[in-house]
């Protein structure tokens, strides 16, 4: 999502980095390349220029140590790393659950921010938590929007409370209130209320909004903004906040290529934490929110930390110790533990989200390979796979020709295909390489990615310290104690 | 639509300081138009020295919009084919409705076709709409193939001699390739025993920098020939439709401005910059 905004970073870092010699004005000009970023970002213009006035702030009270440093563009790196996590929120927080059962959420938001799937999608990962939600539907105004949130429902064989067809008939506040009066009689654990979706200027439908919060006092309000949103997000985050008042907010559709700046300002702005994100259409496309990891997804970092754990929730506990253990040791990533962990990877949604936390998966070219690595394609895959020798597997380099059309013959694929494997294989294996090997990582100067990786790697059992850099700052964001890797106890965290 | 009441408001019709001009930027920007635009419009029309500055910042704006007509088509011949295409949750089935009901009062008979198969009800809402406004609505099975139903109610549109036939599709992201091409297809298909003559863009008017992009990437997938932006009854100032006509030559055809069949209008450019003189 960060993809601009990436590479401006990295021109702003590498330009700094090639003068050698920080001056006062360099800063100032990355400064003014990162205000331009930000805005491009869609963040807020205030919340940018308060950004880059801190960033130019600390930076020029740094210069005389930053002259002192060898590298001193992961000096200033590590400063806008830290401001840019606090912009995103500072901490993470998690759904805070109600001494007296049940928890109710409560989902507000501008029309077609995505509410009503990211109901489904709240009530799909507290079901596989062990809860057992109850959805309510209380957005009684858009047409068949009951309807709609009944079939998530069903997908996500959670039960579904909607007495009223919708349409624009029914209280949407006497169904929220029974909706809850329901759960508690039926133990339901967590209530989800959708509800309808209105503007920030709407007085009369705020108030609607009001009604329906005094008549169920949810544990939390969720403001659930599109990422691609624009500067109104401030003004309308303001307008829920003052409106009828929220507690967290999860930011939509971050699987398109948005920025999402002015949705993070909304953090900043409103000072209350970005809690979820959603990523796609299907129910499993969704995961919390962690700042630290957003930043240096900003940053092109990747998000190995995440891509661990969600290998770890797919995988049994042999495969996940084994991909773990290749990250940490080195090993080659072959063809074969590509099709090995191939089925175990459908489990976890699609393949381009897993893909698309690797390092260096922001950046253009590759991200937008990797998003198109539909379902389907993944059975392809398996057929080409399979139709290779146990030594073809390990070793792509000497598929030539005749071996090519062989594969291609014996799976039912083109050629073309066949090779269009190969290249998307190679490509990530070299990611996978250059991950662990602490090299450059496409968009960033060289040996800036390491220090990253290292905090990053936390949640990995070897972090990756080798080639930590000695003269980082002592600012720099603290290592981060490893988090469970089970999203039920890290909720709880 | 008085999208710059405020900033024209702020600003005094004498000595630009800079200052004043800094504040222009943050309007502008505010307003959605986007650091780069902004940064021109302020350049044009410091540039022009002699003339009063509100009017060069208005020239600047006007001369940005597109040429292109903002009518819709129509053939006394065969059924004008509209194709309505953009983001999710950005007002396509709302607008696909509007402007059915904006075609009937013209006297036209107009069908729909619900070439949304994918979002759970969404076939449901479209009917809704169609049944409220007494205008057929054609469909398939859930998960069907939407060009199908697309190829199917062009064929209808034609035997039974209809206007207008609107196809709603699918919302869909403009980075995923897969589905552009579905999308594609459906025109495709439909092209095979009928052109499609129109395929509006639905911008959602709170959208920031990624509403250009989106359009670009839709016009290049299947030729864009106008905009409909919608949510103009919220805060935001819907900036990016202007900044996206201005970069892609792609005239803004409708506005939306609520939920309600009739929060819908023709986008009058004329009307648009009067609102912007009128201060
Ligand atoms: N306030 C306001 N709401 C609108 C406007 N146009 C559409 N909406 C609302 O926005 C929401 C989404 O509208 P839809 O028409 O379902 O959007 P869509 O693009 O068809 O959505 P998908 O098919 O799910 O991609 C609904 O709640 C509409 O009522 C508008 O001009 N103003
Ligand atoms: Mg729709």
């Amino acid at each position: 999502m960060f993809d601009s905004l990436t590479g401006k970073f990295a021109s702003a870092f590498s330009a700094l980095r090639n003068r050698g010699r920080i001056g006062s004005g360099d800063i100032d000009e990355m400064c003014g390349e990162i205000r331009k970023a930000l805005l491009d970002a869609d963040v807020a213009l205030a919340v940018a220029e308060s950004f880059v006035a801190k960033v130019n702030e600390r930076a020029q009270a740094a210069l005389p140590e930053l002259r002192q440093s060898t590298n001193q563009s992961q000096a200033i790196f590590a400063i806008v790393n830290e401001e840019l996590i606090s912009i995103l929120g500072g901490t993470a927080r998690r759904i805070r659950l109600a001494k007296n059962p049940p928890t109710v959420i409560m989902l507000a938001g501008l029309q077609g921010s995505g509410k009503t799937t990211l109901a489904g999608k709240l009530a799909h990962y507290f079901k596989s938590q062990g809860d057992t939600p109850l959805l309510v539907a209380a957005d009684l105004q858009r047409p068949n929007a009951v309807n709609q949130l009944s079939v998530v429902a069903t997908n996500a064989k959670v039960p579904v409370f909607a007495p009223e067809v919708g349409n624009g008939v029914g209280d949407p506040i006497k169904v929220a209130r029974d909706g809850v009066a329901f759960a508690r009689e039926k133990f339901h654990n967590i209530v989800i209320v959708d509800t309808a979706g209105r503007l920030g200027v709407d007085i009369e439908l705020m108030n609607e909004a009001k009604a329906i919060r005094d008549a169920i006092n949810p544990d939390e309000i969720i403001f659930v903004v599109d990422s691609m949103i624009g500067q109104d997000a401030v003004r309308t985050a303001q307008a829920f906040l003052d409106g009828v008042g929220f507690d967290g907010v999860a930011l939509t559709k971050l699987d398109g290529d948005a920025k999402g700046g002015a949705a993070l300002s909304i953090a900043q702005l409103t000072a209350r934490p970005i809690m979820f994100v959603s990523t796609g259409e299907k129910l499993q496309d969704f995961d919390l929110f962690y700042p630290d990891r957003m930043a240096s997804r900003i940053l092109g970092m990747g998000d190995i930390q995440s891509l661990a754990e969600q290998a770890k929730r797919a995988f049994d506990g042999d495969t996940a110790a084994k991909l773990e253990a290749k990250f940490a040791e080195g090993d080659d990533f072959t063809l074969e533990d590509f099709l090995e962990q191939m089925q175990a990877m459908k489990k976890m949604g699609s393949m381009s989200k897993l893909l698309g936390m690797l390092p260096g998966a922001n950046s253009g070219a590759m991200k937008k390979q990797l998003e198109n690595f539909d379902e389907g394609e993944i059975v392809r895959t398996q057929a080409i796979v399979q139709s290779m020798t146990p030594t073809e597997r390990r070793e792509p380099k000497i598929l030539n020709g005749s071996r090519r059309l062989r594969i291609a013959n014996g799976s039912g694929r083109s050629v073309k295909e066949v090779n269009s494997l190969v290249d998307r294989f190679s490509a990530a294996q070299k990611m996978m390489k250059t991950m662990r090997n602490g090299g450059s990582i496409p968009g960033l100067p060289a040996g800036m990615a390491n220090s990253i990786s290292a905090q990053q790697s936390a949640g990995l059992r070897k972090p990756l310290s080798k080639n930590l850099p000695k003269n980082l700052p002592n600012n720099l964001p603290n290592k981060k104690k490893s988090r469970s890797g089970n999203p039920a106890k890290r909720a709880q965290e | 639509m008085s999208l710059f009441k405020k900033l024209f408001a702020k600003i005094s019709r004498n000595d630009i300081s800079t200052l004043d001009l800094l504040e222009l930027e943050s309007l502008l920007i505010e307003a959605d138009l986007g650091a780069g635009v902004a940064k021109k419009i302020i350049e044009n029309s410091k540039s022009r020295k002699n003339e009063d500055f509100l009017d060069s910042v208005k020239r600047t704006l006007s001369e940005s919009l597109s040429n292109k007509s903002r009518e819709i088509s129509y053939d006394s011949e065969k059924p004008t084919v509209i194709l309505i295409v953009g983001v999710n949750g950005t007002g396509k089935t709302t607008s696909a409705a509007k402007l059915a009901n904006y075609l009937k009062n013209e006297n036209r008979k107009v069908m729909i076709a619900a070439a949304d198969t994918f979002r759970a009800a969404a076939v449901a809402q479209i009917q809704t709409w169609g049944e409220r406004l007494g205008i057929p609505v054609v469909f398939g099975n859930d998960g069907a193939d939407p060009a199908a139903v697309a190829f199917d109610a062009a064929k209808r549109s034609i035997t039974e001699k209809f206007d207008y036939l609107i196809i709603d599709t699918a919302g869909r992201l403009h980075t995923k390739d897969n589905l552009m091409a579905e999308l594609e297809k459906v025109k495709r298909v439909v092209e095979k025993i009928i052109p499609v003559n129109e395929v509006l863009f639905v911008l959602d008017g709170t959208t920031g920098q990624n509403g250009l992009a989106q359009a670009q990437i839709f016009n290049e997938s299947v030729g864009v020939t106008g905009l409909i932006v919608t949510k103009l009854d919220g805060s935001a100032k819907g900036g990016i439709a202007i900044a996206t006509e201005a970069a892609l030559d792609l005239p803004i055809k409708f506005i939306g401005t609520g939920e309600t069949l009739t929060d819908f209008a023709r986008f009058e450019s004329v009307k648009y910059l009067e609102d912007l003189t009128s201060l």
